[in-house]
């Protein structure tokens, strides 16, 4: 779902770095380690990924991410100052130096990673754009919705995906569009169309927010790539290097079966694999300018990317979001993490 | 006997009867039932009174939930408030993210602030000149220590943390107190001899006053940190802060100057003729008039900024409505039909509760200023 304004936002962005305003002399390692702190540019809040709790504390799976990258750098998941950014602001709070990471959920394209002056360091999470029907429609599959009206909003790429969508496939729809998202979500609610869509991971959410969620079925099609993840000033490979690999790390541990609860007795596994991510085994922290427990303090403070998935917006939380395309790649899904060797 | 009727008991007798227009029936009548179709549209607003009153009290507490730990509570198909979402998070709504261990400064301020405004409010208390220089010179000086710290043994509390009803106030009343020296600068140099200052603050309140309050966040929010040099930022709180008292001092300003052209040119040149200076004159003569006929329009420019504290959500502050706004749409654990609503209508009911208590407390000031001048 990206408004057009989105691209202008970006072009406007990346026109202003042509000066050159990112001239660091110090890398963004040097300068967390000197403020005792990391600067983590959020979301002002989305469900699941970036929101505060009832005492204020931020939750969310960005969130999460931004206190691993803490606690692997400076050993305490806590120690990081959370900057809530709205879409407008996020790309120049990274260039301007306002913040050292921006956590939120953004959207990886190739535009951003070369000429908007940032690097993405990975996928966080696969989100693409689904539907949600009334479970009385006993729909299973979106290929079955010839016919159907769908409640959508206009001047988005959300629109567009759906038109493409039902051409490709050859299948008739009716269209019912909308200003703003709130009207499109009463809308449906009302009964005016059959089906809604968005980001399926907006879908969970809204199905929440309706008169009945149990009536309610968020279909398993994803048709558009929306990989959101966390990205970092261009020009600093270090710094790149080390959230690209805190994410990687993540993963890793959940493939090997490493989480907060048993990273202790994991440092007594035999399996080189373990040994070389806990730090017991090899310099690959030396290689990122951290110490070698640098994965250790984020497993250990945070959990693996399962454990932040689950906690967020899986099934520990009222979301209830399936792993669908985040499931690991042993799983069917599409998280799959280079070897640390 | 003579004609003072009524001084003498015999002279009773000669007054006239009750007049028939005394007593609730008589005024109900002459008042709510004179003619068929006043009879009818009283008959109309009181069935769409009782309508709105039914209503609000059938979702506001016949049908609303008043216990629960999430959204599950509020979940059920017809739900009327979800008073559980505002319990559990009042405290995020009145300090936003303000440390718990610290709350205590926040509410030792409110009570500050209460006790100047009622100092400066309340007519005739004694030491008044103790009363402003509290208010406006030491109140912000204590405010800005006790609310950031960081001095004296307390701990430094970011801006990024504020919120909710605490930033709302700081918005609104650093904007109100802010704006009014600026804008009497401002009104007085529009109508000054002096050209270069005339046209400073025509060219000054016209800038200012053709673009929208929002450009002005904005531009202080995404422009400014592209242009300071890379590691120096300005809270973003201050930017808001100065952005705000800015505008609204522009806009004050030409309020004021209505009031300065009101004042008659004799009232000038009496004090031109006493032989007081520019400043006496106008502390002592001009001003004092001025201000007191246009305090509707003061008032009015208070309310409209008080309500304009909200669009600091779009350079990701969070005021009282912003932080409601948040809760509504992210926290999942909160997540029901009948959530929205319920937050909207509690902000909305604080933010009328404050706009009507100054648009009260400018009809009791008008009332008493106006004293020499009521006919």
């Amino acid at each position: 779902m990206i408004p057009s304004l989105k691209a202008v936002v970006v072009t406007a962005a990346a026109a202003m770095l042509a000066t050159p305003t990112a001239a660091f002399s110090q890398g963004t390692l040097q300068k967390v380690r000197d403020r005792g702190q990391l600067v983590c540019g959020v979301n002002t809040g989305i469900a699941g990924f970036s929101a505060p709790d009832d005492k204020g504390n931020w939750t969310g799976l960005d969130v999460d991410f931004c206190r691993s990258v803490a606690a692997a750098v400076l050993k305490d998941a806590g120690k990081v100052k959370f900057v809530p950014l709205t879409a407008k602001e996020r790309f120049t709070a990274l260039q301007s130096g306002e913040i050292d990471l921006l956590s939120r959920n953004t959207t990886w394209t190739m535009s951003r990673d070369t000429s908007a002056g940032m690097t993405f360091t990975g996928v966080l999470y696969y989100d693409g754009q689904g539907f949600m029907v009334k479970k009385d429609l006993k729909v299973a599959a979106a290929k079955e919705l010839s016919g159907a009206s769908v409640c959508v909003q206009t001047g988005t790429t959300t629109e567009l995906n759906v038109a493409d969508y039902f051409r490709r496939n050859g299948l008739d729809y009716k269209p019912v569009v909308f200003e703003k998202l709130p009207e499109t979500i009463a809308a449906y609610n009302a009964g005016r169309c059959d089906v809604f869509t968005s980001d399926v991971s907006q879908l969970y959410g809204v199905r929440l927010t309706l008169g009945n969620s149990e009536e309610h079925v968020v279909l398993p099609d994803v048709i558009s790539k929306e990989p959101l993840g966390p990205a970092v000033r261009q020009g600093d490979a270090q710094w790149a290097n080390i959230v690209r690999w805190v994410l990687f790390a993540m993963i890793n541990a959940e493939e090997a079966g490493i989480s907060s609860k048993n990273v202790d007795q994991m440092l007594e596994s035999t399996n080189p694999d373990i040994l070389r991510l806990l730090g017991k085994e090899g310099e690959f922290g030396k290689g990122i300018g951290l110490d070698n427990d640098w994965a250790l303090q984020a497993l250990k403070q945070v959990g693996n990317y399962g454990e932040m998935f689950e906690r967020n917006v899986g099934q520990g939380s009222r979301l209830k979001i399936g792993r669908g395309l985040n499931a690991l790649w042993t799983e069917g899904g599409l998280q799959y993490a280079p070897p640390i060797r | 006997m003579g004609t003072d009727m009524g001084t003498t008991p015999t002279g009773r007798a000669h007054q006239p009867p009750p007049s028939p227009d005394a007593g609730v029936v008589a005024w109900a009548r002459k008042h709510l039932f004179s003619s068929p179709f006043n009879t009818l549209a009283t008959f109309a607003g009181l069935w769409i009174a009782w309508y709105l009153a039914s209503a609000i009290v059938d979702w506001a507490v016949l049908r609303a939930v008043f216990t629960g730990e999430d959204g599950r509570a509020c979940s059920k198909p017809g739900t009327g408030a979800c008073w559980p979402f505002i319990a559990h998070k009042l405290d995020l709504f009145i300090y936003g993210r303000y440390p718990e261990s610290e709350m205590w400064r926040v509410d030792l301020m409110f009570v500050l602030t209460a006790i100047g405004l009622a100092g400066v409010t309340i007519p005739d208390l004694p030491g008044r000149r103790w009363q402003v220089v509290y208010t406006f010179l030491i109140l912000p000086v204590v405010g800005y220590v006790l609310l950031s710290g960081g001095v004296l043994g307390l701990p430094l509390v970011e801006t990024e943390r504020w919120g909710g009803l605490l930033v709302t106030l700081v918005v609104a009343i650093v904007g109100i107190v802010a704006s009014f020296p600026i804008a009497i600068l401002l009104a007085l140099a529009r109508r000054s001899d002096l050209p270069v200052v005339r046209w400073t603050a025509i060219g000054f309140i016209e800038l200012v006053r053709g673009v929208p309050l929002i450009t002005m966040l904005f531009m202080a929010s995404v422009m400014l940190p592209l242009f300071l040099p890379s590691g120096v930022t300005v809270d973003k709180l201050m930017r808001a802060l100065i952005g705000v008292a800015v505008f609204s001092g522009a806009y004050l300003a030409e309020v004021i100057r209505g009031g300065l052209q009101a004042i008659p040119r004799g009232q000038y040149e009496a004090a031109d003729a006493l032989g007081l200076t520019y400043w006496q004159k106008m502390r002592l003569i001009v001003l004092p008039q001025a201000l007191t006929l246009v305090i509707p329009g003061i008032v009015n420019s208070s309310i409209a900024l008080f309500k304009d504290t909200s669009l600091v959500l779009i350079i990701g502050l969070f005021d009282l409505l912003g932080i409601v706004q948040q809760s509504i749409a992210s926290d999942a654990k909160w997540f029901s039909p009948s959530t929205p609503m319920t937050g909207y209508v509690f902000a909305g009911a604080i933010f009328w509760a404050f706009c009507f208590g100054m648009s009260r407390y400018s009809q009791a000031l008008e009332r008493r200023l106006s004293k020499g001048q009521r006919r």
